[in-house]
């Protein structure tokens, strides 16, 4: 790959990175910390937009830049797990398994509708 | 709107995201997409930025003086788009479409279990008493 690519990777990851941040500060200032949906909304609607990416049929560097830079840093992995793990430790046993249940059934979801509705663009 | 922001935190997002970027990146690169096959690079991203940001953030907040970038830098931004919670529900879907439930079940489960082993862990390593220290 070259340097201008690897560029625009870095550059998409940082966006992808500070609109998780911002989205995620914004909605736990209204909903509060008590159940992360920051980070859920954050995940649901960044499987939705890739869902659109992938059935849109974008390819090559234009799914790279958009896709797996951006989408792939705007939604996170290890901060759902590290939620998961805090809510436990509170013996909040039900809501940590219902933070892996809904992300995960929602998420699919958002991510099948995307895919759908990208097929019609 | 967002005020209760400063300028240099969201830098640091920004320039962790950016490096957890490119190294997801890279290691994609070197791996292999993987789907419907299991997916390597992704799995391997996402367990060891769980096992990272579960060290960064006990460590950050339980054992060392608070500093205001330190965490956004290694934890929200570096960790945070190191892994990718948006990939893995796209693979998911993938391996659904070519009929691959068996996979499908096990990769969505397995990076659960050993993305919270991953916290768990590293969390219990930071906690551990030090002898001699």
């Amino acid at each position: 790959m070259n340097p201008l690519l690897w560029l625009g990777i870095a550059a998409l990851g940082g966006v992808g990175a500070l609109g998780r941040f911002l989205l995620d500060v914004t909605v736990a200032s209204r909903a509060g910390r008590d159940f992360p949906l920051g980070t859920l909304a954050v995940n649901v609607s960044g499987a939705f937009v890739l869902g659109i990416l992938l059935g849109a049929s974008l390819e090559g560097d234009a799914f790279l830049l958009a896709g797996t830079a951006t989408i792939g840093s705007y939604t996170t992995f290890s901060t759902w797990m590290l939620e998961t793990h805090r809510l436990g430790e509170d013996s909040e046993w039900g809501l940590a398994l219902a933070n892996v249940l809904v992300s995960v059934a929602v998420g699919l979801a958002a991510a099948a509708l995307g895919r759908a509705l990208g097929g019609l663009l | 709107m967002w005020t209760f922001t400063d300028r240099r935190e969201l830098a640091a997002i920004f320039a962790g995201g950016a490096a957890g970027s490119m190294l997801r990146v890279g290691v994609v690169e070197v791996l292999g997409g993987g789907s419907p096959a299991w997916p390597w690079a992704t799995f391997l991203v996402n367990v060891a930025g769980a096992f990272a940001l579960g060290y960064f953030a006990t460590r950050l907040q339980e054992r060392l003086p608070l500093s205001t970038y330190r965490r956004p830098l290694l934890g929200t931004g570096l960790c945070g788009a190191l892994t990718t919670f948006s990939t893995v529900q796209v693979e998911l879907l993938k391996m659904f479409d070519a009929g691959r439930y068996g996979l499908a079940a096990t990769y969505g489960i397995g990076s659960v279990l050993a993305g919270f082993a991953g916290v768990y862990v590293s969390t219990t390593l930071v906690r551990r008493p030090r002898v001699g220290t």
